[in-house]
């Protein structure tokens, strides 16, 4: 009964968003303003309905309920009930029901939030999202369908891949997809300004809370996937140029890119276009990432749908939304009012820097990422794109924009004075060249590319400090510093966290590359091994059983120069349902690196292989995306340019609206950087601690030396 | 200092132009890696004999492990195996920890490149992952006398 609820639920959704999609259109034309405000109405509607479909679906979930298929496919009684609920976007049709969750819910908040938006343009932005969600529902209702039931019953489900079985994946979705949805708000927005023929100023006032809000999700999804990678596919990678894991890249630079753009509209109303065809673009990337992993056209670690009917919907979804919406945009754009004009050297250069480079690399990961596809589909040649590849894109085009970042923010709007800017920065310039030597001669085997990437890193950080310095004054006159601190824009401040952010993250990556330290042995009880000048003896072996796996358990003593450090306990579980293996690696963090432990499989003999690894400075990744991520939320939290702009867009968690970045306003670019740190790997490769995911299967597992 | 865009025109010019330069730039990029090592063909075993692999070319071969080809080395890390697709078989050598679901008669993904004897040393091993499904590549063409469990390549979770 209850799923029949749900999938009503589910037809009226459908029907109210068709409404919604149609009706506002209509009182627009009609000039109705009643008729119009029905476009909240509708959102609300919409909202409550899938709420109520998404909340019968997860009540199957929890009670285990197996006559609906999709839970007897992927759910088990024996799970531990955070990963029934987790099972519930753990599949195909969920992730979907998420996905309409989402949307709904960001259409809810740009009715309830947008209250300050002209009413006009308010029914056209949610009549834009009632017609993405139309689609939606019918890819889940025709093709996607959660609740049907199979009779008879089993008595048991299937269970949820082991893998998936952890708390940061638990988690991991749900940001993303909140990330994907929040961008479809840039892209409402976008639509609907092409639609009524003006963008302005205060189209990028309203649009940036919700891109910026998109953003920080995003980024927070991509730390979250790429932390679990690291513990829980046990060999120490942390991102692989998986397609699955560009799906989530590509959205993410484009989006960077669009909220660096849109202050420049803001701020000086230039680059218009440009800007709607980004917020266009980038929710174009969410959509072709979901449907590239939903369809399982590429089969890699996260796809878990392999279905090529569904993949005709999907292209045609695909081909109506992105390129009605460019053909819009072809039709409309050139009917946008100019742009304002501004100096080679200004902050819109900058910014318009930043959007060349960032755009580019979304291109070439695109290129890398369906290379592939196209090929195959060509003349049936398998081939991948390798890490190399990606990784070469990266250093090559995040190096220029890493040094520009750090002049950017110190340039004057419209007309901007380099060599004041360098002289500002001449500290940086020199602590940086000083850690490149330092890198270079400290190991004579490292590349000059690790030079590189510690250089920028520091280079980055040091930039953002004399920048906060220029603005603060701190090192001429510290005793009034907090004063003028807390008199700048916490927009400014959020900025420059995430370019620290940024920053650290290089730094993680070049030096966890360049000087991560591994043992593969075969190891007695007993034995002891030094990693990274950390021992690491074998104390026991012991069985564990869990709620639904049995695993082997290995007790490792970490010792520095005979001081206690810690004990780790990196297990090798077998699950039953369904039947397969994990390997749980035991990590401890310190501030110098990570203690990486790995056991593999019983070799004879009480003899075990296993692999250790010290990692130095890789929390820092996670340290920096959290920056970064927490740049984007203090800059959301700025109240300050509230006036005359709508309030609160955006999730309940951040507050708002924060349109205008005060002088500072170069926003964060950083983010797009994180992957290029890769670019120092060259020389790990040599190490080739890392497996290559990328093709097809799951569970990769390590690399022989 | 740069002079100044005075016009649109000039401002649209030079961003433009700046951007057609990145752009090419980027595509000679692609090109050039695209023709490197970081792209590395799926062959499966008759495939690899039927090109001719050179030794050192870096490829990714797939295909069934052959039953009762597998033997471990006395140093209990270094495996020696057989990758077959019922057609030719090609000698596999790997020194690391296997996948969990690494099996006899099971479907594996390997990377690597041919040694000067012909025997393919493997960086990375990939297994299939689960009881339904199989890499795409290593189901064999030509089933007769050749095990391989599952004939189906259902979805894999």
């Amino acid at each position: 009964m209850i799923p029949e609820i749900g999938h009503f639920a589910l037809m009226v959704a459908l029907v109210v968003s068709l409404l919604g999609a149609i009706v506002p259109h209509m009182a627009i034309a009609r000039g109705d303003t009643r008729l119009m405000a029905l476009a909240g109405q509708f959102a609300y509607g919409q909202f409550l309905l899938v709420t109520i479909a998404f909340g019968a679906l997860t009540y199957a979930y929890v009670t285990s309920d197996f006559s609906v298929s999709n839970v007897a496919a992927n759910s088990h009684t024996a799970k531990p009930l955070l990963y029934k609920l987790s099972g519930v976007w753990g599949n195909h049709e969920g992730s979907l029901m998420l996905w309409i969750l989402i949307l709904s819910l960001f259409s809810a908040c740009v009715a309830y939030g947008g209250k300050n938006l002209p009413l006009r343009f308010r029914s056209r932005v949610l009549a834009v999202q009632s017609a993405l969600l139309v689609g939606f529902l019918l890819f889940v209702l025709l093709t996607s369908n959660p609740f049907m039931r199979l009779d008879p019953a089993p008595l048991e489900g299937n269970g949820l891949n082991p893998l998936l079985q952890d708390p940061g994946l638990a988690f991991h979705p749900p940001m993303l997809y909140i990330g994907y949805v929040g961008l479809s708000v840039a892209f409402s927005f976008a639509v609907a300004a092409l639609i009524e023929g003006e963008v302005t100023p205060l189209w990028a006032r309203w649009v940036r809370p919700w891109t910026l809000a998109a953003w920080v999700f995003l980024t927070a999804g991509i730390a979250l996937g790429s932390w679990w990678a690291y513990y829980e596919l046990g060999w120490g990678g942390w991102w692989f140029w998986d397609p699955v894991e560009n799906a989530s890249f590509m959205p993410w630079l484009a989006a960077t890119a669009l909220l660096h753009s849109s202050i420049v509209v803001e701020k000086r109303d230039a680059l218009k276009s440009w800007t709607i065809l980004l917020a266009i673009v980038a929710f174009s990337f969410s959509l072709l990432g979901t449907f590239l992993v939903r369809s399982g056209v590429l089969t890699s670690v996260h796809a878990f749908a392999v279905d090529p009917e569904r993949g005709i919907f999907i292209l045609a979804f695909l081909a109506i939304i992105i390129g009605g919406s460019l053909a819009l945009f072809a039709w409309r754009a050139p009917k946008l009012a100019p742009s304002g004009v501004f100096s080679l050297v200004s902050r819109e250069s900058a910014l318009v820097l930043n959007n060349i480079l960032l755009a580019t690399f979304a291109a070439v990961v695109l290129v890398g990422t369906l290379y592939p596809l196209v090929l195959e589909a060509v003349n049936g040649t398998q081939i991948t794109v390798g890490p190399p590849f990606f990784e070469f894109a990266a250093t090559v085009l995040m190096s220029p924009l890493i040094v520009a970042l750090g002049f950017g923010p110190l340039l004057a709007w419209k007309r901007g004075n380099i060599s004041r800017a360098a002289q500002i920065l001449l500290p940086a310039v020199i602590v940086s060249l000083v850690f490149f030597w330092i890198s270079i001669w400290h190991d004579a085997a490292g590349l000059i590319m690790t030079g590189v990437g510690i250089a920028l890193g520091w280079w980055l950080i040091f930039a953002v400090v004399l920048e906060i310095n220029k603005k603060t004054n701190f090192f001429g006159y510290p005793r009034g510093f907090w004063r003028r601190a807390k008199g700048l824009p916490r927009a400014t401040w959020g900025m420059s966290l995430a370019h620290a952010g940024l920053g650290i993250i290089l730094l993680a990556i070049t030096v966890s590359e360049a000087w991560t330290e591994e043992a593969l042995r075969l190891m007695k009880v007993g034995d002891s091994e030094l990693v990274g000048g950390y021992s690491f003896t074998l104390e026991e072996v012991t069985p564990v059983a869990g709620p639904n796996y049995t695993a082997v358990r290995a007790h490792f003593l970490v010792e520095h120069d005979g001081h206690f450090i810690t004990r780790l306990a990196p297990e090798d579980r077998v699950y039953s349902d369904p039947p397969m293996n994990t390997t749980e690696a035991g990590i401890y963090p310190l501030i110098r690196g990570d203690l990486y432990a790995v056991i593999g499989e019983y070799a004879g003999s009480n003899a075990w292989s296993v692999r250790l690894y010290f990692k130095p400075l890789i929390s820092g990744l996670w340290l920096g995306a959290s920056f970064m991520a927490l740049g984007g939320l203090i800059s959301l939290s700025d109240r300050r340019q509230r006036i005359g702009a709508p309030a609160g867009k955006k999730r309940p968690d951040s507050v708002p609206n924060i349109p205008k970045v005060p002088k500072s306003a170069k926003p964060t670019k950083s983010t797009k950087l994180t992957k290029s740190a890769k670019s120092t790997k060259p020389k790990k490769s040599t190490k080739l601690t890392k497996p290559v995911k990328s093709t097809k299967l799951k569970k990769p597992e390590k690399t022989g030396a | 200092m740069a002079a100044g865009l005075g016009s649109r025109k000039k401002q649209r010019f030079v961003i433009v132009g700046i951007a057609l330069v990145v752009l090419m730039g980027t595509v000679l990029l692609v090109l050039f890696a695209l023709g490197g090592d970081s792209l590395s063909l799926f062959l499966n075993p008759s495939a690899v004999v039927e090109k001719n692999m050179k030794a050192g070319q870096r490829f990714r071969l797939g295909g069934l492990v052959q039953d009762g080809s597998v033997k471990k080395l006395e140093d209990g890390l270094t495996f020696n195996f057989t990758v077959t697709d019922c057609e030719a078989d090609i000698p596999v050598s790997y020194h690391g920890i296997l996948p969990d679901l690494f099996r006899e008669g099971q479907g594996v993904v390997t990377d690597g490149a041919l040694d000067g004897s012909g025997v393919f040393v493997a960086e990375s091993v990939l297994a299939k992952h689960d009881e339904n499904y199989a890499a795409p590549g290593t189901m064999p063409e030509n089933t007769d006398g050749c095990r391989h469990p599952e004939e189906s390549a259902g979805s894999g979770l």
